[in-house]
């Protein structure tokens, strides 16, 4: 115990551990053994990072709450030693324009309250019928199609993108095209040229969107950011960067969610069967809650500096030093979440900090919580005998991009 | 229970209305925070308590009568 402490001290102090740690063999969906224990040893320590430097290191869940409501708290990566996620962010951070990302209050609200009308809860309700019919659509062709299938390419990743192609309003006839194009950008396994070719002819295609909707506006995305260029509060360019932003951002996140969220409920088919049983829209809503917190998917940590010095826990973080909070530590934070290794769809989850905290908190938070309710409600109730078509070693996992997920889930009925 | 908001500080995140609907709207166009009742039924207590526990921007302050 006594030696426990000393490490303890020296952790908070010391130059810390290296960040990101690795997973543990036995269970894919548990967060690195080691990072659980340095947040119940020092949920406010040190780590280390690609570039050798000692950002602070937050893991407990209140911490974690009160360190990204403070206003002393930056996410401007010009100053202090921002903790960059890897050599090419911190190549580009200094020509990147400013965003919502990389802004603070009062700029950050201004920028925010300017694109994220299309994504509000009650628009985002209003696309409900819409999203069942795209996931009741995927679900009908993939029963028509060859078995085994891979969730991934026949769901996970469909389902954003045509949604978001409905959000936006891309026409009907290019869906194939649009869809097509998005899932080659984000593919992992396609050659740099293939995907930069897909990401360009993406860009493209809204710019082209953006001056339709211009001349003939309708419901949708696109057309409210074309009313805010008209108005001049919006560049062309910045409508065409955030219709883009939008585009990938909701991409990955969803479909990691919905791949990795239906191998979790494989491996609980007592919480499966909770899920495939029940039809109320409250259980179906805290049920994504629980599997948000439980996968935590975004594993690179948030990264941020202090602007001013702050005190947390006992430690002064001083003004200029990068500070990174990562998300599933405090997900599984027993003190928030008791018993949090388990995955317990009864459970109230809503504290969980899976879109993150605090004023930058994910801006599409209300369109994901709708796209899954509808996934998880739908599919398992459609096809109830789904079942994983592989053994479970022989599933790979995707540990380097920005989210942690499985490369393919191969599926059977 | 008294509620106030802070609308500066809002940030659209919109979990104040999905946790009190009855207490809670948001501006159409930019989604900020519309305070619908200040002084809700104790009836509310918990959705209220709950809506200003997730606002991801501490935009909502709770003063117990
Ligand atoms: S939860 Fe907070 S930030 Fe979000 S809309 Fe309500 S008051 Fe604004």
């Amino acid at each position: 115990m006594a030696e426990t402490q000393t490490d303890t001290a020296d952790t908070a102090g010391g130059p810390g551990p290296e960040f990101p740690m690795p997973r543990a063999a036995g269970c894919p969906f548990a967060p690195p053994p080691a990072l659980e224990e340095l947040r119940d040893a020092s949920p406010v320590a040190k780590v280390r990072i690609w570039d050798g430097s000692t950002p602070w290191f937050i893991t407990g869940h209140a911490q974690q709450r009160a360190i990204l409501t403070d206003p002393r708290l930056s996410n401007d990566d010009h100053i202090g030693d921002f903790p960059h996620v890897s050599a090419y962010r911190a190549q580009i951070a200094p020509h990147t324009p400013k965003l919502i990302t990389n802004t603070d209050a009062p700029e950050h609200t201004r920028l925010r309250r300017m694109v994220n009308g299309p994504l509000l809860l009650k628009r985002v309700e209003k696309m409900r019928p819409a999203i069942q019919k795209i996931v009741d659509d995927l679900i009908d062709d993939m029963l028509a199609g060859p078995q085994p299938a891979d969730l991934l390419t026949a769901l996970a990743l469909p389902v954003p993108s045509l949604v978001i192609s409905e959000l936006l309003g891309v026409r009907y006839e290019d869906h194939e095209f649009f869809q097509h194009n998005s899932s080659t950008a984000l593919d992992r396994d396609v050659a740099p040229e293939v995907a930069r070719a897909a990401s360009a002819a993406l860009s493209g295609y809204l710019d082209k969107l953006l001056t339709e909707k211009l001349a003939s506006p309708g419901d949708d995305a696109m057309s409210e950011m074309a009313a805010r260029v008209t108005a001049g509060e919006m560049t062309h360019t910045e409508a065409v960067h955030m219709g883009v932003a939008m585009l990938i951002a909701g991409h990955e996140t969803t479909a990691t969610m919905i791949s990795l969220g239906t191998l979790a409920l494989f491996q609980n088919p007592e919480q499966l069967e909770l899920l495939r049983d029940s039809d109320d829209p409250k259980f179906v809503a805290g049920a994504v809650e629980e599997l948000l917190r439980y996968l935590s998917i975004v594993h690179s940590g948030l990264r941020r500096v202090a602007r001013e010095d702050i005190e947390i826990d006992g430690q002064l973080i001083r003004a200029g030093e990068g500070v990174v909070v990562e998300i599933s530590a405090a997900n599984w934070d027993t003190k928030a979440f008791p018993g949090a290794d388990r995955l317990d769809l009864t459970r109230n989850a809503r504290l969980h900090n899976a879109f993150g905290f605090g004023p930058h908190q994910c801006l599409g938070q209300s369109l994901a919580r709708v796209e899954l309710q509808v996934v998880y409600s739908t599919l398992y109730r459609r096809v109830p005998t789904l079942r994983l078509a592989t053994a479970f070693d022989q599933l790979e996992f995707e540990e380097s991009g920005t989210t942690y997920g499985v490369r393919s889930l191969p599926v059977t009925w | 229970m008294h509620v106030e908001v802070d609308e500066p500080k809002c940030v659209s995140a919109g979990l104040c209305v999905m946790s009190a609907p009855d207490v809670f709207d948001q501006r159409d166009d930019d989604g900020v925070v519309i305070l619908l009742d200040s002084d809700p039924d104790t009836a509310l207590d918990e959705e209220v308590r709950e809506a200003a526990g997730l606002c991801p921007a501490a935009a909502i302050r709770l003063v117990e009568k």
